[in-house]
């Protein structure tokens, strides 16, 4: 009895063939549609939202002064000052 | 966007003056949009800078009133393009390193929801992904998108439908995968962040 091992628990080792990647299963129950597209569209905000953060947080970083002497070297040249 | 070649009055200091006030507006857009094309930081701070100077240099065509945002974008792209198209290799490793930067995150505060966006725009194809960030992020319109990126804007348009599509699968996709949490947990994640998100814009 102790020594007897139990077969390991949980799930089976996947074996990724095509048929289980091919799975038909029956689609969830989708009993108010509309439900179902106004969480599509939210959830398309909520992406949008994300977006515009991620590309937000680079904007908001401090510019690097490099930006600012180069262009104001550039400056300088451009009006051959003297 | 078309440029009639006509006698211009001379450029004074004053033109000059309000081009740069307008540029150095716009270097953080410029390093946001370098960010997402070449991922490495410093690689996007170089292309960001060659891409102001560029446009410094050419700063007689541009006709001020006009929107230097996607002007200087456009400017940026392709001189992304034409730095990646000398080097076909290179254009690989930028590839790889676009992949590294967008998943790292170390913000602890940064919930899954956004390390998953990220890993999930890495794995868009680079023109769905470009039209995504320039309509999705950088607030043009499908119009300006495409005068960016030199297409039509029906090809703005369906790339920027079929990014949406395959970022929601991607993200669907990881909220099964990941160990314990449902897809359930994940939406509603998503979406409180969303919502707190939007309320402080």
């Amino acid at each position: 009895m102790d020594g007897d091992k139990e077969p390991a628990r949980g799930r089976p080792p996947r074996e990724r063939n095509a048929d289980e990647m091919i799975e038909q299963r029956p689609s969830p129950d989708r009993t108010r549609p509309s439900a179902a597209l106004d969480e599509a569209r939210l959830r398309q905000q909520a992406i949008g939202v994300r977006l515009r953060q991620m590309f937000d947080e680079v904007v908001n970083e401090q510019v690097p002064d490099e930006f600012l002497d180069i262009l104001r070297r550039a400056d300088e040249r451009g009006a051959g000052n003297g | 966007m078309s440029e009639e070649r006509q006698a211009k009055p001379p450029r004074t200091e004053a033109d000059d003056n309000a081009f740069k006030r307008e540029l150095v507006q716009l270097i953080p857009h410029l390093r946001a949009f370098a960010r997402t094309l070449c991922g490495d930081p410093a690689a996007a701070d170089d292309l960001a800078q060659d891409a102001m100077m560029k446009a410094w240099d050419a700063r007689a065509s541009f006709q001020m009133g006009t929107n230097m945002k996607a002007w200087t974008f456009m400017i940026l792209r392709n001189q992304f393009y034409s730095e990646k198209r000398r080097s076909w290799r290179q254009s690989q490793l930028d590839q790889e390193a676009a992949e590294r930067t967008l998943v790292a995150v170390d913000d602890p505060e940064a919930p899954v929801a956004l390390d998953e966006l990220r890993q999930g725009l890495a794995m868009l194809p680079p023109e769905q992904r470009e039209a995504l960030i320039l309509v999705g992020a950088g607030g043009f319109a499908y119009e300006e998108a495409a005068d960016i990126c030199g297409c039509a804007v029906g090809t703005v348009k369906s790339r920027v439908s079929r990014a949406r599509r395959a970022l929601h699968a991607i993200l669907d996709e990881g909220a099964y995968d990941r160990d314990g949490a449902s897809a359930g947990d994940a939406m509603r994640s998503i979406l409180a962040d969303a919502e707190r998100l939007s309320t402080v814009r």
